[in-house]
């Protein structure tokens, strides 16, 4: 049982992390007994559980995820939506009406059309297959207000932060709303442009320094910094 | 009648650039430098430059490309017009065809595709400049691009060439050397793993002579590989001191405040 890192230090792929009897966490994979890394990330131990939380990814749909996409199709009897995944996510009619279409009677292009944002559940997926997601649960559905910020899958929980700290810090200190889908997709809502510039500021940074020790402290403290040179 | 090939290599065993038979060019290696791909990486090699961009995994069109129990890796080498001296004409040639195959062929075991079934990852290489090993530092570039991505890899792969010329085995040629010199080798590896991935030859070597030059670029290989490495983690790191140094200064001006 050997380990060639310590927590939180910089890997990236084909970095040899450890030797002898270890669980395998993400992004890692194993030879043997020798376990390495397979992205760019910082080297994690849990127990003996050995991974890597990743800088760089791409987002993978787990169902229960609420994501945020965009339409681009619209089928017989389902939409298409992008939601950053490998595979374009179908939304059936039914999962999005709450009962059933009839494909003679309505237009689905009367509810949902290209180019308009959703807030969605995935509801199953299992990789050989597209993503299916569904409205019908409060919350989910068309995006009427607000700004779309991007950042990269792996840091959504970053933005949460332990036990929602980050986010909540982040809703406190700005009063705006904000909806985060794990595949990336942030929507925040602002009363005031004001806020709206700080609060994208942020989870810009978040995103540029979450490798950085100390990250909520230093997100507060830059945000009463500006808003103290602001009143 | 035969063509009198001019000295590549002087009496004191200089090459043309003042090199020495086992040195490398100058490598310049940056991640990153494409805000609109998924991943991207830039490489210099001596004069040869080379950069490349990567997508996905996303859908594969047209749809019947894609296959059901992997992805489909697409890859494109292509040379500029202006990246040799007589302009090249933008069109596929049948050269880039078969190196987009070559060097395919050697990210692939790089990579986990039976993870995703029916997607595709493109991958395009644009040659900027031209001086010789432009496969291998595509190679090399592609496949800091894919780990830019974010796409799962079992190890980079690192590319470099070995070579004969005047009687002498050389480590990563110049197009100078390539065109006179009597064999040109280039290998791409996994030197995490110790696994050749691309192994080519052209031109006449001893059995022998061959498996020096392997040796050799094995050698070229593990010195790019700790370059990628080091490119891959820059980024991370400078930010990391960025924020350090900031935070140096924050007590004078938290005291300010208050």
């Amino acid at each position: 049982m050997t380990l060639f890192f310590n927590k939180r230090d910089l890997v990236v792929p084909g970095d040899l992390l450890a030797e002898g009897d270890y669980e395998l966490g993400e992004n890692v994979y194993r030879i043997g007994d020798k376990i390495y890394a397979t992205r760019v990330g910082l080297f994690e131990l849990k127990d003996s559980k050995v991974s890597v939380i990743a800088l760089n990814s791409f987002y993978v749909p787990k169902p229960g995820d609420v994501v945020i996409g965009d339409v681009v199709d619209i089928g017989v009897g389902s939409w298409a939506v992008d939601i950053r995944a490998p595979r374009l996510a179908i939304l059936r009619a039914v999962d999005a009406l709450g009962k059933p279409f009839r494909p003679d009677k309505q237009e689905l292009s009367r509810f949902l059309t290209v180019g308009d944002t959703i807030i969605a559940k995935v509801k199953a997926y299992d990789r050989t297959r597209s993503p299916l997601l569904t409205l019908s649960e409060p919350g989910l559905g068309k995006v009427t207000s607000g700004r779309i910020v991007r950042i990269t899958p792996s840091k959504v929980p970053r933005l949460i932060g332990r036990k929602g700290s980050m986010i909540s810090m982040l809703k406190r200190e700005t009063g705006c709303k904000i909806v985060i889908g794990m595949n990336g997709v942030v929507l925040v809502r602002c009363k005031r442009p004001e806020d709206e510039e700080l609060l994208v500021e942020a989870i810009e940074k978040i995103e540029r320094e979450s490798h950085v020790e100390g990250l909520t402290d230093r997100i507060a403290m830059m945000i009463r910094r500006r808003k103290g040179l602001g009143a | 009648m035969e063509l009198k090939k001019p000295p590549l290599i002087d009496d004191e065993g200089r090459r043309l650039d003042g090199r020495g038979p086992a040195e490398l060019r100058p490598l310049h290696i940056e991640v990153d430098v494409l805000a609109n791909a998924d991943g991207s990486a830039y490489v210099e090699q001596g004069n040869t430059k080379v950069l490349a961009a990567v997508y996905g995994p996303k859908e594969v069109h047209p749809r019947h490309l894609g296959l059901p129990d992997r992805a489909v890796l697409r890859c494109r080498y292509h040379m500029a017009p202006f990246s040799v001296k007589q302009r090249k004409s933008p069109a596929p040639s049948r050269r880039e065809i078969e190196l987009s195959k070559v060097i395919r062929e050697a990210l692939e075991p790089a990579l986990f595709l039976q993870h995703y079934p029916r997607t595709a990852i493109d991958v395009f290489i644009e040659v900027l400049q031209a001086d010789g090993g432009t496969r291998c530092a595509s190679i090399t570039a592609a496949s800091l691009a894919l780990a830019d991505a974010g796409i799962p890899m079992r190890d980079l792969v690192a590319a470099c060439a070995a070579g004969k010329i005047n009687g002498v085995l050389v480590l990563d040629l110049c197009d100078i050397e390539d065109k006179h010199g009597e064999a040109d080798v280039p290998l791409a590896m996994m030197p995490g793993l110790g696994r050749i991935t691309l192994l080519q030859m052209d031109g006449m070597l001893t059995p022998t002579e061959l498996k020096e030059c392997i040796m050799l670029a094995i050698e070229g290989c593990k010195q790019i590989y700790a370059a990628q490495k080091e490119a891959l983690r820059e980024r991370f790191v400078r930010i990391r001191k960025e924020v350090e140094e900031a935070e140096g200064l924050e007590p004078a001006e938290g005291g300010g405040e208050a």
